[in-house]
């Protein structure tokens, strides 16, 4: 992440010299600032609203029936995780979001399966082999229908937006497996 | 189509009369329940924001430097060599980036080739199949604080420039 950013801030400031775009490239920090302050409200919203809900999935032992159907899947994936963990229906819930595409619940979802995850790190600044394999799926971004893409299509007039829901799901499934075997190759090679 | 999404929509409204109504049932008190875990969020999002501060300055700057432009323009010739439509580009760099943004390209995209053509279904397939991966990954270890990320940058990345040829090469084979 530290490379990247430097890359990010020295490539821009270089081209932003060169492009002669230095007023351009000082407004754009500023607009980055006001941007992620909205961001981060409506993230206060919706991250609150959920843990709310959870908080009552765990309250009322909801928690552990959820979980049920997919236990078998998450287990299997997630090796190290006990059974019985909080995590395994946090990521259950985030995993259903997404393929529903509910971006709005799947982010705190999210953000409450790395918590939990966190919980069973030993070493609190390092990330865990399971949570590199929750953020890998997450980012491979698994969705059964594309609602914003099928709603800007039709919007804009085509006469067949729906047929693009197959190719997006072929897509999204290759790229989720390719995503999950690098990581794994990753972990194999540079042990 | 039309009951796909209906289901869609019912499922949140479903699901938290589920959670409430089980509650309920168990004789939780669900308002106070919802009020305490709601309380988290506060102290989760203070956390995030630093993160997606430095995602979002790096992003815009990349942006308005012309940075963006110009990497846009280095993978011209290998489009036009597969002859595969040059808008295209805007959104297999973007995507990753900034979700807001590529909203906005892929709508140009759409208005300005037409809502049925071969640009406008690659990147209606990249928008759906690749992720705002940046965001994610500050938003994920932002709320719990990890530093050492070992080798997660360098496969997201990889993921995503792989997850890109795969939707073009998708939308090739199927149209």
């Amino acid at each position: 992440m530290n490379t990247i950013w430097l890359l990010l801030i020295g490539i821009s400031i270089l081209f932003a010299l060169v492009n002669n775009r230095l007023d351009e490239f000082t407004k754009s920090l500023f607009e980055a600032a006001k941007s992620a302050v909205e961001v981060s409200l409506f993230l206060l919203g919706i991250v609150a609203l959920w843990l709310g809900i959870t908080k009552i999935i765990e309250d009322s032992g909801l928690i552990h029936r959820l979980s049920g159907a997919f236990k078998f899947f998450v287990t299997r994936l997630f090796k190290n995780l006990p059974p019985d963990h909080p995590a395994v229906t946090s990521i259950t819930l985030n995993f259903l979001a997404n393929l529903f595409g509910l971006g709005n619940a799947a982010t705190p979802l999210g953000i409450k399966a790395m918590q939990d995850l966190q919980s069973l790190n030993r070493e609190a600044e390092t990330i865990t082999w399971e949570m590199m394999l929750f953020i890998v799926i997450n980012t491979a971004s698994i969705q059964l229908v594309p609602f914003t893409v099928i709603g800007i299509l039709a919007q804009l007039g085509s006469s067949n937006p729906a047929a693009v829901v197959l190719p997006t799901f072929l897509a999204t499934v290759l790229s989720a497996v390719f995503a999950v075997g690098a990581l794994w190759l990753f972990r194999k090679f540079l042990k | 189509m039309k009951t796909v999404q209906f289901i869609s929509q019912l499922i949140i409204p479903l699901f938290i009369l589920l959670v409430v109504g089980y509650g309920w049932a168990k004789k939780v008190r669900v308002y106070d329940s919802f009020v305490a875990g709601a309380k988290d969020g506060i102290s989760v999002v203070i956390k995030i924001f630093p993160y997606l501060l430095a995602i979002f300055v790096a992003v815009k700057g990349f942006q308005a430097s012309g940075a963006f432009d110009f990497s846009r323009d280095l993978f011209r010739g290998i489009l036009l060599y597969f002859n595969i439509p040059l808008e295209v580009i805007s959104i297999a760099i973007i995507k990753p980036l900034s979700g807001s943004a590529s909203i906005g390209v892929f709508t140009d995209i759409v208005k300005t080739t037409g809502p049925d053509s071969l640009a406008s279904r690659m990147a209606a397939v990249i928008m759906g199949s690749a992720e705002t991966t940046f965001y994610i990954l500050a938003v994920y270890l932002g709320a719990v604080g990890i530093k050492k990320t070992r080798y997660l940058v360098p496969v997201c990345v990889l993921a995503d420039i792989v997850g890109i040829v795969i939707a073009i090469s998708v939308v090739r084979i199927l149209f």
